[in-house]
């Protein structure tokens, strides 16, 4: 039985793998030099499918798969931290906003950082001291455990299922834009892969997924700056001139500005790309989001499940000690990313493959490593395109699992079946449960296709920010916390966040739309018009030209003129879209609220639910009598759940 | 599995609880406290002081950056004061307290 379905899993991905050498579309990768890149993902494969058989034979017990036996060591656990958390949008994403937008993107990332001070100093060790496998075991200790359990189930799904879309959109359009597999495969591929960790070898394989590939990213990072960096003699000040005296980088600074960047000098224009505004634009926006991950991170279930794998709360706090240095070590080293791309390959470039900069740290690899058409150029290019699928599957694992612990430890046994359950059963129930997530991230990933998916990542902090967090703090810390409260703010800081969002700039107002791109598409129109004229006067011949110097004027004229359709053809698609409607998915012609992150005000939300809920009505008899012993267990760790016994 | 369980009532009451307890929660909050004041003074200085962070110190490198790496630093710095604390200090008082009250030898 299990042969048989290890056999099935292989054999999908190995028609997958086979189904997409045919059809080779283009990708950043060149053709002949495929093999490469399906040589290098085949090695990464088959190391963690090594691990997964391996975790296969230890995981016996519920232990085993929610909780790796809390076995592993803090720097173990530091290491699958950072790969649990390092998702393709910090790796690729914030990178390619540096190599963009400069500053705006470095500060971006430092808040992914911070957050973890938050989980070190108020989560980390008290959730290990009274935490059995998920969220809800923490809210069920003194509340009514089905109540909490219930609702920090739904929460946990809930939070799961948009990181997961976010996640899997990524990885399908990353993928195929590396290496040109069809989307649909692609998305199919991390799910079956992902499943195949997760159903196998639960916890124990998860971990280790995490850890190579948090290894093989940090590896990849610091290979790429020291290649980066080594031109410079590792001079910071001499890298940031060569970045600020770069012509590229002043030309993407003067597209930037528009009309105002006609009064500054070139020298200041390359500055101008050190300095804070080229993307962030409203500051009250970036707090939010600020807040939203700062209070988030400790509320994410797939990072407070890593906490239960360990067997102390000493090893807890170990962990997000190395994940802070793994963390932040990366976070610095996305500055190099950035601005090398930047510098060596140009945002015009990085823009004209992905328009949201993605692929600033591949093409930075192909460069170092030789450029375009060579050998070592396009192993170091698919290297990096192997990374990031590896992190986009670690990432999806950690969540599936925690989405599917959910499922079956809080609501199927600790709901359903009264916490009458089997080892056995509970297993049973553990992969079944894996299997549905995975099934709905793939189904969900496919139908998402084409979509703006990036704020749902923004929005899974919100949430957790809002809802888990508030609800884990206060039962944690506050005497009169009790289960009115927990369910009271865990759906109000839920629904505030997510209500707010819908009523955002991030949605879609076909008006906005058609406002923002039919002069857009005009203006490319006129361009293209001119261009043409200059291009027909450019054959008809200046005699006064030779025909060398007419070829080459011809061809910049045509490059331009491409360049114009294609401007065109992007704005014109997003008129097409919103064709026929007038409103967004909730019924709107413009946005209620500015802000685009919901954090500054369903964060104060989930906590005044939280308070008043418990404050108003009667007293919980069972909250209070048990607050001694949860007060007194997640300080010194007194009873807590030990490892189990080899 | 034990048998018994231990009376929480009683190690909440101890005085040593009482004291490991208070040197925790003024030492972790004030803690949270000054690195959430740090950090958000990044995205406001960004965008309600941006002279401010324009200012070039050595080279290309500017105020805005510095403060950008010292978040790194600060960071670091909180996570290795509450390191040491805590194991110094805090693991050993619950670590007595344990013992005491689990029957075991301290």
């Amino acid at each position: 039985m299990k042969t048989l379905s290890w056999i099935a899993a292989i054999a999908t991905l190995l028609t997958a793998t086979s189904a997409n050498a045919q059809a080779l579309a283009a990708g950043a990768v060149a053709s002949e030099y495929k093999w490469l890149t399906f040589l290098v993902f085949g090695l990464i494969i088959a190391a963690t499918m090594f691990v997964t058989y391996l975790a296969a034979r230890r995981v016996k017990s519920t232990q085993q798969f929610y909780a790796a036996g809390r076995s592993v060591t803090g720097i173990q656990n530091g290491w699958a931290i950072a790969g649990d958390y390092l998702s393709a949008a910090s790796f690729l994403g914030i990178a390619g906003l540096i190599s963009l937008y400069g500053y705006d993107g470095f500060m971006y990332s430092v808040g992914w950082l911070v957050a973890y001070i938050t989980v070190l100093l108020v989560i980390a060790e008290p959730c290990r001291n009274i935490g059995k496998y998920t969220l809800g075991d923490i809210l069920a200790f003194r509340n009514d455990p089905k109540k909490a359990k219930t609702v920090a189930a739904i929460s946990t799904i809930t939070v799961s299922i948009f990181y997961l879309t976010a996640q899997m959109v990524g990885g399908g359009v990353l993928v195929k834009t590396l290496i040109g597999i069809d989307y649909e495969v692609s998305v199919i591929a991390v799910g079956v892969l992902m499943l195949a960790y997760v159903v196998f070898g639960g916890m124990v394989a998860t971990t280790w997924v995490q850890i190579i590939k948090a290894v093989l990213l940090v590896v990849a990072s610091l290979l790429l700056v020291f290649f980066t960096w080594m031109p410079y003699g590792f001079s910071l000040p001499e890298f940031l001139q060569a970045a600020v005296s770069d012509p590229k980088v002043q030309a993407q600074v003067s597209k930037l500005l528009g009309d105002p960047a006609t009064q500054m000098s070139a020298a200041e224009l390359g500055q101008r790309f050190l300095e804070p505004g080229l993307y962030l634009k409203s500051p009250i926006d970036q707090i939010s989001l600020g807040l939203a991950l700062v209070f988030g991170t400790a509320g994410m279930p797939h990072i407070l499940m890593r906490f239960f794998t360990v067997p102390t709360a000493k090893d807890a706090r170990v962990s997000v000690l190395w994940a802070m240095g793994i963390i932040g070590g990366f976070y610095v080293l996305t500055l190099f990313l950035g601005l090398g791309a930047a510098i060596n390959v140009g945002a015009l470039k990085i823009s004209a493959i992905d328009a949201g900069g993605n692929m600033a740290g591949p093409l930075l690899a192909q460069y170092i490593g030789g450029g375009e058409n060579s050998m070592l150029g396009n192993l170091f290019l698919a290297f990096v395109a192997a990374v990031a699928f590896a992190t986009i599957v670690a990432v999806v694992a950690g969540l599936v699992l925690a989405s599917a612990s959910a499922m079956s430890h809080d609501i199927w046994v600790g709901v359903v079946k009264g916490e009458h359950a089997t080892q056995k059963e509970e297993m049973y129930a553990a992969r079944v449960s894996s299997i549905i997530v995975g099934v709905i991230a793939i189904v969900v990933g496919i139908a998402a296709k084409g979509q703006n998916v990036a704020h749902l990542v923004a929005l899974a902090f919100a949430v957790a920010a809002s809802s888990n967090l508030p609800a884990v703090l206060l039962t944690l810390y506050w005497k009169r916390c009790n289960t009115r409260g927990v369910v009271l703010g865990m759906s109000m800081g839920a629904l505030s966040a997510i209500g707010l969002v819908l009523v955002s700039p991030n949605m879609t107002y076909p008006n906005l739309v058609r406002a923002i791109n039919a002069p857009l598409v005009a203006s490319a129109q006129a361009k293209i018009d001119a261009l043409n004229t200059q291009i027909a006067g450019a054959v008809d011949g200046d005699a006064r030209l030779d025909p060398a110097r007419l070829d080459l004027a011809r061809l910049d004229l045509e490059a331009a003129l491409q360049a114009a359709v294609t401007l065109r053809a992007v704005s014109q698609t997003k008129i097409d879209q919103v064709e026929g409607q007038t409103r967004s998915l909730v019924g709107l012609e413009a946005p209620l609220i500015p802000l685009r992150n919901p954090g500054i005000l369903s964060i104060p939300i989930g906590f005044l639910c939280v308070l008043l809920g418990s404050l108003i009505g009667r007293r919980e008899k069972r909250a209070d009598d048990l607050w001694e012993e949860l007060y007194v267990r997640q300080n010194i760790g007194l009873h807590s759940e030990g490892a189990s016994a080899h | 599995m034990p048998t018994s369980m231990p009376d929480w009532a009683a190690i909440h009451a101890d005085p040593r609880f009482q004291d490991l307890h208070g040197r925790k929660t003024r030492f972790l909050w004030g803690l949270m406290a000054v690195s959430v004041v740090f950090y958000f003074l990044l995205p406001i200085g960004a965008g309600y002081f941006p002279e401010l962070f324009k200012i070039q110190v050595w080279g290309p490198l500017n105020i805005g950056l510095l403060f950008a790496f010292s978040q790194f630093v600060v960071a670091w710095g909180i996570a290795f004061i509450y390191e040491r604390r805590a194991s110094r200090e805090f693991d050993q008082l619950a670590a007595e307290l344990c013992a005491h009250y689990s029957g075991k030898p301290a």
